[in-house]
């Protein structure tokens, strides 16, 4: 082995499964004897629940049980935690309320569970379910997130609906920069409210063993151990140590599959009542009801420059949805992890941030895809752009004269960003666009009747969370480490457990890589295992673009205790001083001598130590590490979008997408560029094609794909990929981090150009034909 | 009422009792246990369910056991060599990263290799339009059709 695997664009271990149907998702665990629950769902958004009857289902063929939300109260189980505590301006915890797994005397969203019905078959157990005979007594919806506040209240906590009002950063001084500026950008906007739909829907499989009085949990999750963690030390009240939850290959989660779920502790609590598996695999219809939603902010933002285009102040008045109920990382997306990335790119010095977050009859939203950064990018960028045109500097000019290029550099918005250079992704960025060529294609669009638009995102996030005391510090309840362990075997193959857990990123391939390389061992030797714990130590999971940048760096930190202990018991062997020893591609040598031991020889020993240093080293061969970060990655990019609008129909087209991005070190680009085209067509779906709606009764409008239009193959074009590269300062493989980056950028890059396209100063996400449309006939553009 | 169905699934013949309203996909996954095919939607729009019904693209969600009696069927776990070596198409995803998470991925490959029998060399479009029935989250359809072209080419118009 001579060449490095770090940057190699190795093809995928996991592949092969997958192309064969051999992969095993959560609902392709069949468990033996096992059962099917089925879900009663309000079917109103707002109700009283006056009775319950279950008598009819019960007789049902083939029904087991139905529990109702009095029996998991009856049997103590608690409701759901939330993981983020929140302190309000004034020093008050924002508003908890209480989160029951199954209703209990009132239902606050359509879709929120009444009762569960257990059968032997899947279809016994959804015939049955539609026996169950609710009596509602309906109470008005709230379903606006602007108006939330002055409605009549969801919860009794919360007389109001607002679970917090918080603010960062200091008022005073920035309304006092607003005085004395040349020029002020405002814009109004709403981040439209998202509907995750991984392809994978959610699913729990439950069983209990009597023998030793455990549970196994299979589920769709993105975190095994926090799930079980909440489940057991706040809902169930059980030892950690009963429970083992197993998240097997999982269907993609973009942020749906971090929380705990009630239909999780459901299956769980009743596979003991019944000593049977209880299996729930989630319909679509339920997916888009029950899942976690993202974003739906509203926001007032104001941008003071002088005269030069130089930022001096930024001020953001943000309205927050965070549905019904406070999901599991609920309250820390439209804070810590948006008014924080306010910013930017850019020096701004004075920043002032002001978040509501109010309850509402909807499911729940919590972190989707970029979380908290895709609305802070959109803040940024949407004024950024605006400014510049309002100013009459060129777009890309206004950004060079405000962007960062001293590091360390301390934002007035708590972070401190450890290292970037923004021009060289601009640059490379305008380059690749062919930026300059713009007007010709504009010109070239318009005999065609399409009106072509440029914009641009220069976006920033804050990755590899976190420094468990600094998110301790502001509120969080878990730590934010990562665990690894690797464990070689007597013959110098490596299992390498990690807490990352991947649901599409490949990290049995990248994480390979980093230990094939580091050990010099062939990729073939090198095992990955995540997502069950109880094979790996411990786990915080993938999410915030976290897994290289912090599980990767824990795998990092035990190879390094491997090869320092392999150098003892190298040593011993070959008679020579430890500090003598050292280690490449495999093999420990004697510096400036020929003697050498290859890693499987260090190894047998370790396991067969009859030459061994007994006295003095432990026999075996097996480390793990904690990594807790030092401070969070801060990936950057520069993106540019062309689009081009049908004058007659307002249908808009991405014509060109051009994405230059700093991750720092990459490990495999192939891997790399993939979930920037992933995100990137997220982001254009929240762009043109991807809205939430429910109707003023809280009814879900938007409840099939039908109806909710993820981007298809057409919606997209082929993209233009580029990186360039400042390593990580604080982690040793100097990498940030890629899973959210488009997702992040490209909605403010694709309505900066339908904007520029249009002439107007604000068109609202998702730009559909007809919202478009609109616009065209009010600037009289359409030949109507 | 239970019914007997038998069909040839992946060149073998299988039957079964089911009800009248299981789901070809159903059977594929809970009777025959191959759980290559996916449900993504219930609905007809996702894909991940395509499997083939006599040498054509279906989508197994949407017809009942009972209607594929007698029929031929080819599920993804069908698709590669009996030595375990990667169909072209099958190779080609592989090659372009064209497949993240993997849960569409059976339904992508079902549907690509229907298409690419007629249309040997397609065109960014092509591809692009033949996925209209297939929905991804993960990859951005980019690598996706990347795969698609190069495995229709290496198919050369055959299966």
């Amino acid at each position: 082995m001579t060449a490095s695997l770090i940057g190699a664009r190795v093809l995928r271990k996991e592949d092969y499964r997958f192309l064969t149907g051999a992969g095993q998702y959560t609902d392709d665990v069949a468990l033996p004897h096992q059962t099917y629950a089925a879900f009663v769902r309000s079917p109103h958004a707002h109700a009283v629940l006056k009775k319950i009857n279950i008598e009819k289902a019960k007789k049902a063929k083939g029904v087991i049980a139905v529990y109702v939300g009095a029996d998991l109260a009856n049997a103590k189980v608690n409701g759901l935690p939330c993981g983020w505590l929140i302190t309000d301006v004034k020093g008050q915890p924002m508003k908890e309320p209480p989160y029951p797994a199954l209703a209990q005397g009132k239902v606050r969203h359509v879709g929120e569970r009444v009762a569960v019905v257990i059968a032997e078959t899947q279809e016994q157990a959804r015939d049955a379910a539609e026996l169950v005979k609710v009596d509602y007594q309906e109470l008005p919806a709230v379903v606006d997130t602007k108006s939330a506040a002055s409605s009549k209240p969801i919860h009794d906590i919360a007389p109001d609906n607002i679970c917090y009002v918080w603010g960062l950063g200091e008022k005073a001084k920035v309304d006092e920069a607003f005085k004395g500026a040349a020029h002020v950008t405002k814009l109004d906007f709403v981040n439209n409210r998202l509907i995750p739909n991984a392809i994978e829907p959610r699913a729990a499989n439950a069983v209990y063993s009597r023998a030793d009085e455990s549970y196994t949990l299979y589920v769709a999750s993105q975190n095994p151990h926090v799930e079980r963690l909440l489940m057991t030390a706040f809902v169930l009240g059980l030892p950690e140590s009963k429970v083992r939850v197993v998240a097997p290959d999982v269907g993609g989660g973009f942020g749906s599959k971090i929380y705990l779920y009630p239909e999780d502790v459901v299956v769980t609590w009743a596979a003991k009542q019944l000593n049977r598996a209880v299996k729930w695999t989630a319909e679509r219809s339920e997916s888009f009801l029950s899942d976690a939603h993202g974003r739906d902010h509203v926001t007032t933002a104001e941008l003071a420059l002088d005269k030069d285009g130089k930022f001096l102040a930024l001020r953001v008045r943000t309205t927050a949805n965070m549905g019904a109920y406070l999901s599991t990382f609920a309250s820390c997306i439209p804070t810590i992890l948006y008014a924080t990335l306010l910013a930017g790119q850019y020096t701004t010095p004075l920043i002032y941030c002001e978040v509501t977050a109010v309850f509402t009859n909807t499911a729940p939203v919590d972190a989707y895809r970029g979380a908290g950064r895709p609305e802070a990018t959109y803040v940024v960028e949407r004024l950024v752009e605006t400014a510049a045109r309002e100013m009459k500097i060129d777009p890309a000019e206004i950004r060079r004269r405000n962007f960062i290029r001293q590091f360390p550099y301390q934002t007035p918005v708590a972070l401190q960003y450890d290292t970037g250079n923004y021009e060289a992704t601009l640059a490379a960025a305008l380059e690749l666009s062919d930026q300059k060529n713009f007007d010709k294609r504009k010109a070239e669009s318009l005999r065609r009747g399409k009106l072509r638009g440029l914009g641009y995102a220069c976006y920033i996030e804050a990755c590899g969370i976190a420094p468990s005391n600094v998110a301790g510090s502001l509120g969080a309840r878990a730590g934010l480490f990562e665990a690894g362990e690797i464990r070689v075997h007597p013959t110098g193959t490596v299992t390498v457990f990690t807490g990352s857990h991947a649901h599409g990123q490949g990290h049995e391939t990248t994480f390979a890589q980093v230990v094939a390389d580091r050990l010099g061992l062939a990729m073939e030797q090198v095992e990955i295992v995540h997502g069950d714990t109880s094979k790996v130590l411990f786990g915080m999971g993938t999410y915030g673009s976290r897994s290289i940048a912090v599980g990767g760096t824990a795998i990092v930190k035990a190879l390094d205790k491997i090869v320092a202990k392999g150098k003892k018991i190298a040593a011993h062997l070959m008679e020579a001083a430890e500090a003598d020893i050292e280690y490449d591609k495999g093999v420990f040598k004697v510096a400036g001598t020929d003697k050498k031991k290859a890693f499987g020889e260090v190894a047998f020993a370790a396991y067969v130590p009859h030459n061994y240093p007994l006295d003095k080293l432990e026999p075996g061969l097996n480390e793990n590490a904690f990594y807790d970060p030092t401070n969070f990655t801060f990936p950057a990019g520069s993106y540019v979008c062309e689009v081009e609008v049908d004058r007659d129909t307002g249908a808009t087209e991405v014509v060109a997408f051009t994405a230059v991005d700093d991750f720092g070190r990459i490990i495999n680009p192939m891997i790399v560029e993939g979930q920037v085209h992933g995100g990137l067509t997220q982001g254009i779906g929240q762009a043109l094609t991807e809205g939430c709606k429910y109707d003023a009764e809280g009814q879900l409008s938007t409840g099939s794909f039908g109806d909710y239009c993820i981007p298809r193959a057409t919606d997209v074009p082929s993209f233009k990929l580029d990186t360039r590269e400042t390593p990580c300062t604080h982690n040793p493989l100097g990498v940030k981090g890629c899973g959210e980056a488009g997702a992040i950028g490209a909605p403010a890059a694709v309505m900066n150009a339908i904007t520029d396209a249009l002439g107007v100063k604000d068109v609202a996400m998702p730009a559909t034909a007809n919202t478009v449309w609109k616009h065209l006939r009010e600037k009289s553009h359409a030949r109507v | 009422m239970p019914v007997k169905v038998s069909m040839k699934v992946n060149g073998k013949p299988v039957s079964a009792e089911v009800e009248e309203r299981t789901l070809l996909v159903t059977f594929i996954r809970e009777n025959l246990r191959l759980t290559g095919t996916h449900v993504g939607c219930d609905t007809a729009q996702c894909g991940a369910c395509t499997v083939h019904m006599n040498g054509r693209a279906i989508k197994s969600c949407s017809i009942v056991a009972m209607q594929a009696e007698g029929a031929d069927i080819l599920t993804i776990e069908g698709v590669a060599k009996a030595d375990g070596t990667l169909h072209p198409m099958q190779a080609a995803f592989k090659e372009h990263h064209g497949l993240q998470c993997g849960f569409c991925t059976p339904g992508m490959v079902m549907n690509a290799l229907d298409f690419a029998r007629s249309h040997p060399s397609p065109t960014e479009q092509e591809v692009r339009e033949s996925l209209e029935g297939n929905l991804c989250r993960c990859t951005g359809y980019h690598n996706i059709v990347k795969s698609i072209i190069a495995g229709a080419k290496a198919m050369g118009g055959k299966p």
